[in-house]
């Protein structure tokens, strides 16, 4: 994170409706949304503000093959070359028996993998702390946010009128 | 405004909420000292935790002699006590994976709980284990590390080294994925906080912040967790029917325990989630979110479950007699008719034909009598896995090592204090995390039809306004 604060414009709405609504206005009218805040993920919400599809899974995969070679390949060097030992007459190489270590440390692998992932794009984790707009975005207030730090007067009063067109409730701006 | 009921499906949540109304109802809890309720129940639990410690001291200080174990039946309580730990840590994430995937937004109303649930069973699971390894010091040997031994390694072949790395990833994973779920809902508790207990929870939600980016990725990572956990859960309780079924005693070595130990797992689990939120959600008031729909579900489910696990016993006993191998049909006779045919009867009873009570609506929907089921369930499932454990060891192939089992005053102690365990460690799960998926409970709120909630959901919503009348 940046240590330079900036000055956010923001309107607080009661209802996802019409935040979906604003942000559709926001769209045709070409103005550029800074961030949305939710209190729980909004459906339909991504595509109006232009995300392209989360692409965790792709890392998701990546890491669960990296388990599936580790575990498969280290058990086979184990039993085959480091220290062969014969298990009740079966062959060292013996593939079947290696299949639930292997599917366990897949899903290890993909899982932590995803999830420290996730926290490290999102920038999130232990001790972090990012100021927020508003403490009632977390409760039940739906938030879109505009970065107007050194803007015109002209585009400010833009924002707003937007704001009030499409029914928010409040409209402050914050230093953070 | 009153809320705008479908006329075609049950909402989800009753009692017409508005999105802060869920805060509030989930997060109080959290905020207020506790109940007398709670402390009573809370000093009964750390009773149990001190005598748990104190079983496992006496177990590791004397040796596993202080056990009744012998020569013939070197698994009894401490294994059917692991067994059933882990089965019962099924539903959390079945719930909270399987659910997902399929879609039941029914989950939402429990699934936190029950994934807590989970964790919890799955640590006082870990316990017997260790425990019945003897020397504890040298747990450690059990897993792969390279060691000034050679290295020697572990045994990858042995269905008992799979459980290791079956129950520590299940442990992993579902620990994860209650956690991300929990991010979003301490942020939530974070800002309605001031001082210390700000920072408390500043340091528990990881910073979140609501962002809509951060919400989708939330999402995305939500339901590949639980499409990776709906296979994990599956494969725990087959790899732990391993353990008995990859042996060549007869009465374990059948192809049908992975299914059967998985339906009674998910049978227990259900049960034991039954019993905690019919006791949470009266202490803390959540009827609107925990409703007698979900308990209606439920008991569906443990309906459902209750009668595979019953087919599964009779097709043993069929498999048995039809196998035409004596020593298998003995040991069913003997499971059946031996000197543990009482445990078989509390088996019998409490997990096939107990449940079959819910095939009325009036009793699925009776809380005083799902209460009591539950009960009665995990007792029969304990019961299921002594009768597979002891009763089995107890005549094996020579009949002058044949044996019998009585608990000692050690291990007794150690069960009871498992559970010890487990309920200090919900107690304390209650009063710090909200026990509702709150945001997910926000999101399905208007799951029930087209509620628009809130001051001014008529001043611009024409369309709703219309509706409502």
């Amino acid at each position: 994170m940046s240590n330079q604060k900036k000055d956010i414009l923001y309107g607080l709405y009661n209802d996802e409706e019409y935040l979906l609504k604003a942000v559709d206005h926001a769209n045709a009218e070409g103005i550029e949304i800074t961030e949305v805040f939710t209190p729980f993920p909004v459906h339909g919400l991504d595509p109006k503000l232009g995300f392209a599809e989360s692409r965790l899974h792709i890392t998701g995969f990546v890491y669960g093959m990296l388990g599936t070679l580790t575990a498969f390949l280290f058990m086979t060097w184990v039993f085959t070359r480091d220290w062969p030992i014969i298990f009740g007459g079966k062959p060292y190489f013996s593939a079947p028996a290696f299949i639930p270590i292997t599917f366990e440390l897949t899903v290890l692998f993909a899982a932590v993998g995803m999830v420290v992932t996730f926290y490290i794009i999102c920038g999130l984790g232990p001790g972090v702390t990012i100021p927020t707009l508003d403490d009632r975005i977390t409760d039940d207030k739906f938030c879109i946010a505009f970065d107007v730090t050194n803007a015109e007067a002209s585009f400010t009063d833009k924002l707003k009128g937007f704001f009030s067109q499409t029914g928010a409730e409040e409209v402050n701006t914050k230093n953070i | 405004m009153s809320a705008v009921v479908s006329p075609i499906r049950e909402p989800l949540v009753t009692g017409g909420k508005t999105y802060h109304q869920i805060t509030e109802d989930i997060c109080s809890p959290t905020e207020r000292t506790p109940s007398a309720a709670w402390v009573l129940a809370f000093i009964v639990a750390v009773t149990g935790l001190a005598l748990f410690v104190f079983g496992v001291a006496w177990t590791i200080w004397q040796g596993i002699g202080t056990w009744d174990l012998n020569r013939t039946i070197g698994w009894s309580w401490d294994i059917t006590n692991f067994v059933w730990w882990v089965g019962i840590g099924h539903a959390g994430t079945l719930i909270s994976a399987i659910l997902l995937l399929f879609r039941q937004r029914w989950r939402t109303g429990v699934n936190r709980a029950a994934e807590a649930m989970t964790i919890f069973a799955v640590i006082c699971a870990g316990q017997f284990p260790l425990i019945h390894m003897g020397r504890i010091w040298l747990a450690f040997f059990i897993f792969p590390y390279p060691n000034t031994r050679g290295p020697l390694w572990v045994n990858f072949n042995s269905p008992l080294l799979w459980d290791v790395f079956a129950i520590s990833t299940y442990f992993t994973v579902s620990l994860l994925f209650w956690y991300t779920g929990l991010v979003p809902d301490f942020a939530t508790v974070r800002d309605r906080a001031k001082g210390i207990r700000r920072k408390l929870y500043n340091f528990l939600s990881f910073g979140w912040t609501g962002s809509a980016k951060h919400w989708q990725r939330w999402e995305a990572l939500s339901l590949v967790l639980a499409g990776l956990a709906t296979p994990l859960v599956l494969s725990v309780h087959t790899i732990v029917s391993f353990d008995f079924a990859t042996s060549v005693i007869p009465g374990w070595h059948t192809t049908i325990f992975p299914p059967y130990f998985v339906a009674g797992a998910i049978f227990s689990g259900f049960a034991m989630v039954q019993t905690l939120m019919i006791m949470t959600r009266k202490i803390l008031k959540l009827e609107d979110y925990i409703t007698l729909e979900h308990i209606e579900s439920m008991n569906k489910v443990i309906l459902a479950t209750g009668t595979i696990v019953g087919v599964a016993y009779l097709t043993e006993l069929f498999i048995a007699w039809y196998s035409g191998y004596i020593y298998e049909q003995f040991a069913f006779y003997n499971r059946v008719l031996g000197p543990y045919y009482w445990s078989y009867i509390g088996m019998m009873s409490c997990n096939v034909l107990s449940p079959q009570i819910f095939w009325w609506k009036s009793l699925r929907r009776n809380i005083f009598v799902t209460f009591v089921m539950s009960i009665f369930v995990n007792i029969g499932m304990w019961f299921e896995r002594f009768v597979i454990i002891a009763t089995t060891l107890a005549r094996d192939y020579l009949p002058s090592s044949w044996s019998y089992y009585v608990p000692t005053w050690v291990e007794i102690i150690i069960f009871i204090g498992s559970l010890g365990l487990f309920f200090t460690l919900y107690l304390i799960f209650v009063r710090v995390a909200p026990v509702v998926a709150v945001a997910e409970v926000k999101s399905i709120l208007k799951a029930g039809g087209d509620q628009y909630i809130g001051p001014n959901a008529n001043k611009t919503h024409q369309g709703s306004k219309e509706a409502a009348h």
